[in-house]
């Protein structure tokens, strides 16, 4: 990979854990002394994404706003790699009018026409609508692909299963990822799920699987690569599992008594371990870093400034929006 | 011992959350058949609080953590009830039953009726309710309607810590399927706004609270409010507060919903003339039609005024906060109701 895309990379997921950070930063800022969900400028669950940017970094870097992408609860890394526009994120994180859904849809509904990105709060529930996505990509004779993403717990629901076995059956162009970040809120995987990799059940499916062990952006983006290239290709779906990091609790206010890997964790952090990386390769250096960091906070300040100034929705139009 | 009905008065004071709690641990210690599975039951305690410490107490082999398969584990509860235990089944939030529903309503709530009475299916489904903090429109509602409306489970949905732990050993002991509704707003948890009334005083002892039997939680002659779960909290608050206006409401609190306790809302209403339905459920098609309609059935005449509804309009459950509280049963949507039926 050439050293600009490489940089990129690095960049993107910068964005991503940045603007993570200032929601969490604007989430709590409020909910203090004691925490209270419902209390503050961004109420109610509140699911981030930190320590899974290579995910969203990888995948993403291979679309265009054409191709759409499905994500879960834990939105936020996919929709800013996907190219959905950081102020109207911001503002439907915030409740207001000027958000993607008009303060209707919250941080797990995130809809925009504009990328074709969705998501859902019910678990595997996105993976339907992307096969019906590619349905429609390949009906209009296009070459555009639909990208399905959830976690690993996830993948032992039946809409994940019924999905693999309709996109194969029909070979449309899919690319199916698991983000196996280990735990389903306080479920490990090795007790929910009774195979070690779901490359695995690709094979049930008839289509290729490959898990990626390291939460790499670059392992993710030579084997994102080669599933949305054979799905362009018209061959079909692929199924890509990718082993990442739940660096933070499953939502906001999470305690996480429960988690026994938890020493390890901050140490496993992605982004640093590819700063050094960069660095080693003579790729990155302290300018780029700044600029990077600069760079990212200043988008995401704009952001939350203009989600911040946006009015809340009147409460008289509260049943607005039902039918079209 | 068992008391039925009247628990002898306790001093104790417990949350909603911990008297369910304790009510599963005294049948579990009472019933080897009974044990509990679903989704972060185990080491999390239940998201919401209902399982918090069972697994120290009765270890991995009755509390079961499930996958996030709950069409393969709520199915699970109803072969393993099938073969005479008493499982007790946790669907996290009931927003989340349409993965699920046709074990539930398709099995669950028919085998014993296809069977000709020959099979029965002695569970409990609990489930997390309703909104009010922000969760957005697939982690807010309360959908009882939904599932009253299917014939064959029975439907509790206590309001208080008292009511939480008699109606939870009743639903075990059932030979039915009973889907047990519990409001997160009722459960007293640390960390979410609640009203005081989630804290109360709970008997030790076992009791059970009869399934089918409504309570009436406050007495007054001008206006009868049929209510359950959350609502009664508030229903309750406006009462008081329009007392001082020499307007005297009396609340009903359901409790079940099936069966339904037609007589006591006939006889409230019977005393008062007029009636205030507060449902934290959408307005069309569900609780508040058919309570009025029970009524009208009866005796049209007991109303001397035109009823009224507190429901949630036919919309989604809004996330903006501004949005969600223009939708929901709110004090001050309490008020008004009442305050139109009596013509003030
Ligand atoms: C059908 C359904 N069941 C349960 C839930 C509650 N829930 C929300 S997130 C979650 C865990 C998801 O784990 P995983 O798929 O691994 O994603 P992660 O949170 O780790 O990103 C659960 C059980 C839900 N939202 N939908
Ligand atoms: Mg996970």
């Amino acid at each position: 990979m050439d050293a600009q895309a490489r940089r990129d990379l690095y960049r993107m997921m910068v964005l991503i854990r940045t603007f993570e950070e200032a929601i969490l930063r604007e989430y709590h800022a409020d909910k203090k002394p004691v925490f209270d969900i419902g209390a503050g400028a961004i109420p109610g669950e509140m699911h981030l994404s930190a320590g899974q940017e290579p995910v969203a970094a990888g995948v993403c870097a291979h679309l265009t706003t054409d191709d759409a992408v499905t994500a879960t609860h834990r939105p936020h890394h996919l929709a800013i790699a996907h190219g959905v526009d950081l102020r109207r994120m911001a503002a439907e994180i915030f409740g207001r009018v000027d958000g993607l859904g008009r303060g209707r849809g919250g941080h797990m509904h995130l809809f925009d026409p504009d990328t074709h990105f969705s998501c859902s709060g019910i678990i595997a529930e996105g993976y339907p609508p992307a096969v019906g996505q590619a349905l429609a990509f390949h009906r209009r004779g296009t070459d555009r692909v639909a990208v399905a993403v959830t976690g690993e717990g996830a993948a032992n629901q039946g809409g994940f299963h019924e999905s693999l076995n309709l996109a194969s059956l029909w070979k449309l162009p899919v690319v199916f990822v698991v983000e196996d970040n280990d735990w389903g809120i306080s479920v490990p995987r090795s007790a929910s799920t009774c195979v070690t990799s779901n490359a695995v059940r690709a094979a049930g499916y008839d289509m290729p699987g490959e898990r990626v062990e390291e939460n790499s952006v670059e392992a993710v983006h030579e084997a994102a690569g080669r599933a949305v290239a054979r799905a362009r290709a018209g061959e079909g779906p692929s199924l890509l599992e990718v082993h990442t990091l739940r660096l933070w609790g499953h939502f906001e206010g999470d305690a996480q008594a429960y988690r026994t890997d938890l020493e390890g964790v901050p140490g496993r952090d992605p982004i640093p371990t590819y700063e050094q990386q960069l660095r080693a390769d003579g790729v990155l250096g302290d300018e780029d870093v700044r600029a990077a960091r600069q760079d990212a906070g200043e988008r995401v300040e704009d952001a939350i400034a203009f989600a911040r100034k946006s009015a809340e929705p009147a409460p008289e139009s509260a049943t607005e929006y039902v039918f079209a | 011992m068992t008391v039925t009905d009247a628990p002898a008065p306790s001093r104790r004071k417990l949350t909603t959350a911990k008297a369910m709690v304790e009510a599963i641990a005294q049948e579990m210690d009472r019933d080897p058949d009974v044990f509990v599975l679903g989704e972060d039951v185990g080491a999390y305690g239940g998201i919401f609080s209902s399982t918090t410490g069972l697994l120290d107490r009765f270890g991995p082999e009755r509390i079961i953590d499930t996958p996030i398969s709950e069409t393969a584990f709520i199915g699970a509860a109803i072969g393993a009830a099938v073969e005479g235990m008493r499982p007790i089944v946790e669907l996290m939030f009931v927003d989340f039953f349409g993965v699920c529903m046709d074990q539930i309503y398709n099995h669950m709530a028919k085998i014993h009726f296809e069977s000709g009475g020959n099979v029965r299916v002695p569970m409990v489904l609990t489930t997390a309710v309703g909104g009010g903090y922000s969760d957005g429109a697939q982690h807010s509602q309360c959908l009882w309607g939904t599932f009253a409306h299917l014939p064959g489970m029975k439907i509790v949905v206590p309001s208080t810590p008292a009511d939480a732990k008699g109606l939870m050993v009743s639903a075990i002991r059932d030979d039915n399927p009973v889907v047990y509704m519990f409001h997160k707003g009722v459960m007293g948890l640390p960390w979410m706004a609640k009203n005081p009334r989630s804290l109360a005083p709970v008997p030790e002892e076992e009791y059970e609270v009869p399934i089918g039997k409504a309570s009436v939680v406050r007495s007054g002659r001008d206006v009868t409010i049929v209510t359950l779960s959350l609502s009664v909290h508030r229903a309750l608050d406006v009462a008081d507060e329009l007392a001082a206006d020499g307007v005297e409401c009396e609340v009903v609190d359901l409790r079940s919903l099936v069966p339904l306790d037609t007589d006591t809302i006939l006889e409230s209403v019977g005393r008062t003339g007029r009636l205030l339905v507060v449902d934290e459920d959408y307005l069309s098609y569900g609780l508040s039609g058919e309570v009025i309609a029970r009524v009208a059935e009866r005796d049209p005449a007991l109303l001397t005024v035109p009823p009224v509804r507190v429901c949630v309009p036919d919309v989604p459950i809004p996330y903006a906060r501004s949005l969600e509280y223009a939708v929901l049963p709110t004090a001050d949507r309490i008020r008004d109701g009442v305050r139109r039926l009596v013509g003030a």
